[in-house]
């Protein structure tokens, strides 16, 4: 008798917890869902975010004590040869933008020529990466500048060499970018030697793009420069992306495809720069408000219409 | 003093440190190997104090990881409690399991973690991980002996200062 009691007790107790199992499931499963749907991740985030950015900040300091000791550690040698190659680049640099800001000032008097009311100056932010890892399998990094300086979503990101990736998400003090080489990523891109549009998505590896999907005629050769192409208002256009290692057939034989190397250095931490140049408007501009009385019948008073343009 | 509140410390003291291990950058060649730090505490704690862990903790640490490290809300409470329920389920014969069994009945039940994860990502539409994504079980199973010594140490001392 008391051996089916306990026997019934211990079946009790495991279909409640049983039960409670599935409840938790069940609890999260929803959250999963309405979150997929909702987004509201985000917000509770941004709520949390006095509590989450510290995290971040402390996560990050073993990568820079290790850097900072290694700084310390390098011996003397080594740092007057990094300086020496340092100031050699620095001059080149300068040599270059010497001869750039020449060719720029040609080009906007050659613009103002024809017209062209269109500034290519750019403004960008200086951000620093927070070493912070939080999935190896999505490709993010998290900037020490967040929504209080400005950063918005929809940002592009590039480094001295090329385009890095966009912001996806920000917090008030941190932002996090997503790279060109996360799976979920694409990026419409040109050939730079023939003009050719296609489309550059993320592999998944640091230092693969693909390239699907180009025509079987079309002419592209390893090693041929891909830059981006503006179209779809993400990315401001004309940045480096891209280099082509190789070129194969897809499996259907339709189409050819090819796998690139990014020419940001995506895997090294350290400064970026945040784009601040909106890329030009798609689609036709908006129309004039028509608030109030036509012109005409408005008199002097009202002046002529004010046109509203688009930044 | 008493013997639960020091208990209590070391644990949350435990988890927040599995959460800062969890955000540690490592190198790129390393990161495949970083084991599920947040499982494999807890997996610690439903072993030895069954009555501090139960799915509710869990579900509540896997939120905390969530919001975290900003994936889909739920997900890795999902995962924990899953984890949980199995080990707390097994426990009295993974308790006494031999280390090296214990680490392969771990093996097992991270990589059942990784089926998981997968089906959740299948789910939502994300593409198919690369196939390092199995390689994190292994480090845990590696690491899980350190850990299990390391906190048994560390507890045992604590007694022994109450004492």
């Amino acid at each position: 008798m008391a051996l089916t009691h306990t026997d019934n007790a211990h079946l009790f107790a495991t279909a409640s917890s049983t039960l409670r199992l599935i409840g938790y499931l069940a609890l999260a499963i929803v959250l999963m869902v309405t979150d997929h749907r909702g987004g509201y991740l985000e917000r509770i985030r941004w709520a949390m975010s006095i509590a989450i950015e510290p995290m971040y900040r402390i996560a990050a300091l073993p990568s820079q004590l290790a850097r900072k000791a290694g700084l310390a550690l390098s011996d003397r040698e080594q740092l007057t040869e990094q300086n020496a190659e340092l100031s050699r680049k620095l001059l080149l640099a300068e040599a270059q933008l010497k001869r750039l800001t020449a060719v720029r000032e040609q080009n906007q008097r050659l613009q103002e020529l024809l017209d062209v009311q269109r500034s290519i100056a750019i403004s960008v932010q200086l951000a620093k990466i927070i070493d912070v890892d939080t999935d190896p399998f999505r490709h993010r990094l998290l900037l020490n500048v967040g929504a209080n300086q400005g950063v918005k979503i929809g940002q592009a990101v590039i480094d001295a060499h090329g385009i890095m990736g966009q912001v996806v998400e920000t917090l008030p003090n941190t932002a996090t970018v997503m790279l060109i080489t996360d799976p979920a990523h694409a990026l419409p891109v040109t050939l730079e030697r023939t003009g050719l549009r296609t489309i550059a998505r993320g592999s998944g590896a640091l230092d693969t793009l693909e390239l699907p999907n180009i025509p079987v005629s079309a002419d592209v050769k390893v090693g041929d420069k891909l830059i981006s192409s503006g179209l779809g208002g993400h990315f401001p256009a004309g940045f480096p992306v891209a280099e082509v290692r190789s070129i194969s057939n897809d499996v259907t034989g339709m189409f050819a495809a090819a796998t690139a190397t990014p020419i940001a250095a995506l895997d090294r931490s350290g400064e970026v720069l945040l784009l601040h140049e909106l890329p030009d408007p798609i689609g036709p501009p908006d129309l004039a408000p028509v608030a109030g009385p036509p012109a005409n019948l408005a008199g002097d008073a009202a002046g002529p219409l004010p046109t509203k343009t688009r930044p | 003093m008493n013997r639960a509140r020091t208990n209590a410390i070391l644990f949350w003291s435990s988890v927040v440190l599995c959460f800062l291990l969890q955000l540690m950058p490592l190198p790129q060649a390393l990161l495949p190997f970083k084991p599920y730090w947040l499982a494999l505490i807890l997996v610690y704690w439903a072993l030895e104090t069954p009555e501090r862990v139960g799915l509710g903790l869990a579900f509540i640490v896997g939120l905390i990881g969530d919001a975290l490290t900003g994936e889909l809300l739920g997900e890795q409470a999902l995962r924990l409690c899953i984890l949980c329920f199995i080990i707390l389920r097994f426990r009295s014969r993974l308790r006494f399991f031999p280390m090296w069994q214990q680490s392969l009945a771990l093996f097992v039940l991270l990589l059942n973690d990784r089926v998981v994860l997968l089906m959740i990502r299948a789910c939502a539409g994300e593409p198919s991980p690369p196939a390092a994504f199995w390689l994190a079980p292994v480090a845990g199973m590696l690491a899980w002996p350190w850990l299990f010594l390391l906190f048994d140490d560390l507890r045992a001392r604590l007694r022994v200062h109450e004492t």
